[in-house]
């Protein structure tokens, strides 16, 4: 199964000649770039499509998860996001929007030492959900908060 | 090569608070110039910071993440001087890589 995802990554071609080259470098590790499932999730439409990528099968809400948005967005280009987690061994943040063109907005990856918590900044299409997705020893958990977008940010 | 990136990075009571801000256009690939031609999606697609030679984040960006990306992050550790460096890659091919002391 990995050999197959590998094989596939191998013949998307071009764009890898860098990652080879930066790979060289010790500037991206190899295996941790470009993991093929992240990649299928970033191009899933649909938030059923994109949790299938990610290989998330059961889902809990968690009120250890802290997600601070705006309540309403002026402007959906910009929209600030906290995720914060108290729930234990947390590996990895995953910021999604229900009603974007792709659900899937960033994903983080916490090694030891680091905090399960961080900020940026994402665009937003219309009114949607807001979703924190956590994995922590390979178990999701979610919470989810609604922002209302009152112009939106994506397409011209 | 891009633009240089802008890192603040602080230390205080053991835990290291960083702070980037990216310059790139982070196009989605829907929106469409003057001509009504689409713009191709142009984005940063990973990031990673290291400390002392240790990975302490990675990111993977969709086309979701706004112009000019901004995150901040924290880890414990970290001492005032330590170097941090910053790495990112977009779709293109095209790296950044900057590098800021420990305040």
């Amino acid at each position: 199964m990995i050999n197959l995802e590998r094989r596939k990554a191998l013949k998307t071609g071009s764009g890898l000649g860098m990652l080879a080259i930066l790979s060289a470098m010790g500037l991206i590790q190899p295996g941790v770039s470009l993991a093929n499932y992240e990649k299928n999730a970033f191009d899933a439409k649909s938030m059923s499509e994109t949790l299938e990528a990610l290989g998330v099968h059961a889902l809990e809400d968690n009120s250890s998860i802290r997600l601070t948005v705006p309540e309403i967005a002026e402007n959906g280009a910009v929209v600030p996001i906290t995720v914060s987690s108290l729930i234990e061994h947390t590996e990895q943040i995953f910021v999604l929007v229900e009603k974007n063109p792709n659900v899937l907005a960033a994903s983080f990856t916490f090694p030891e030492g680091t905090e399960s918590f961080v900020t940026t900044r994402v665009k937003m299409r219309e009114t949607s959900l807001v979703i924190a997705l956590i994995k922590a020893k390979g178990k999701f958990y979610r919470t989810a908060k609604e922002v209302k977008v009152t112009a939106g940010g994506c397409g011209g | 090569m891009g633009n240089p990136m802008r890192i603040r990075a602080a230390v205080q009571d053991g835990i290291t608070e960083v702070k980037i801000l990216m310059q790139h256009e982070m196009e989605t690939g829907l929106r469409k110039d003057a001509e009504g031609t689409l713009v191709p999606a142009w984005n940063i697609t990973e990031l990673k910071a290291v400390h002392n030679g240790k990975t302490v984040l990675e990111g993977h960006f969709g086309t979701a993440v706004s112009k000019n990306p901004y995150l901040v992050f924290r880890f414990k550790g970290g001492v005032s001087g330590d170097k941090i460096t910053v790495s990112w890659i977009d779709n293109k091919g095209d790296t950044r890589s900057d590098e800021v002391a420990i305040s």
